[in-house]
């Protein structure tokens, strides 16, 4: 898988931004899982939010790809929300029997950002130097990008 | 009635938007709509996973129901415990095991005929609420 799926992913400080406005057939989805592994491991992220409010079907491939996303990014020490399933959505996967049981969800951006954002704090070993500036020797390395 | 052939994976996401149009078009609710393109999605993939290919076709006439009801043809391998492969989590390839029981449980009726060698046809109906 060298090519990239057209799905952008942006970078915002220390998370990683995808909005899934196309239609996913699987192999898209599974590029799409490529790629924000991908970005993570070279961003060094630290959570990812994926905003499916524009997907009007999630199936069973779909589900179980970005369910397994979200475990695959966890063993890379980043966090995975989906954000903003449509409610009819929602009915349907679990009437298809698809549990998303592990995968955190939030209903938009700004709720994913701040489940994002609490975990991060929280896991920070330096409370007292928050600030992050001390923090950073691991990508000192890399410069900008 | 709309046909569809399923030669690659886009075709998938015709078939899906075409059924969800038609369910739309026939009066269904949204929720009724994700279900049926949901369902059409997991049977469309049936049908490129196991046959290669296949069609699919598409009408808004399921008498003596008002509805809609999708047929998914294929000359494939054809399913050889059907019984099998309606149960949740029964697989023959790395999927879940969802696509078969899901849709199932998804639409209000589905009928399989299937002869092992020859291939499969899948019918499925989705009824309006009376």
């Amino acid at each position: 898988m060298v090519q990239n799926s057209s799905i952008p992913i942006l970078k915002l400080k220390e998370f990683l931004i995808v909005s899934i406005q196309t239609d996913l057939h699987d192999r898209m989805a599974e590029q799409l899982q490529y790629d924000i592994l991908h970005r993570i491991s070279e961003t060094n992220a630290k959570g990812v939010l994926i905003d499916i409010s524009a997907l009007e079907m999630v199936d069973s491939f779909i589900g179980r790809t970005l369910a397994d996303t979200a475990r695959m990014a966890a063993t890379l020490d980043a966090d995975i929300v989906i954000v903003g399933m449509q409610p009819a959505v929602a009915i349907t996967l679990v009437e298809l029997g698809l549990s998303m049981g592990e995968v955190r969800t939030a209903i938009n951006l700004d709720e994913g950002y701040e489940l994002l954002a609490e975990k991060l704090k929280g896991e920070t070993p330096h409370t007292d130097d928050a600030d992050g500036a001390a923090v950073e020797t691991e990508e000192d390395g890399n410069g900008t990008d | 009635m709309k046909q569809i052939e399923i030669r690659e994976e886009a075709d998938i996401l015709k078939i899906r938007s075409e059924a969800k149009e038609m369910a739309q078009e026939i009066g269904f609710g949204l929720v009724d709509q994700t279900r049926i393109a949901t369902a059409v999605s997991e049977l469309a993939r049936n049908v490129f996973t196991y046959a290669g290919e296949g069609e699919v076709r598409i009408e808004s006439d399921c008498r003596p129901r008002k509805g809609i009801k999708i047929t998914f043809i294929d000359r494939g391998p054809g399913i050889e415990d059907v019984e099998l492969a309606l149960t949740d989590g029964y697989s023959t390839t790395r999927s879940m095991g969802k696509g078969l029981p899901g849709a199932k449980r998804l639409m209000d009726r589905m009928e399989i005929h299937t002869h092992s060698g020859k291939g499969t046809k899948v019918t499925v109906e989705k009824w309006l609420p009376e």
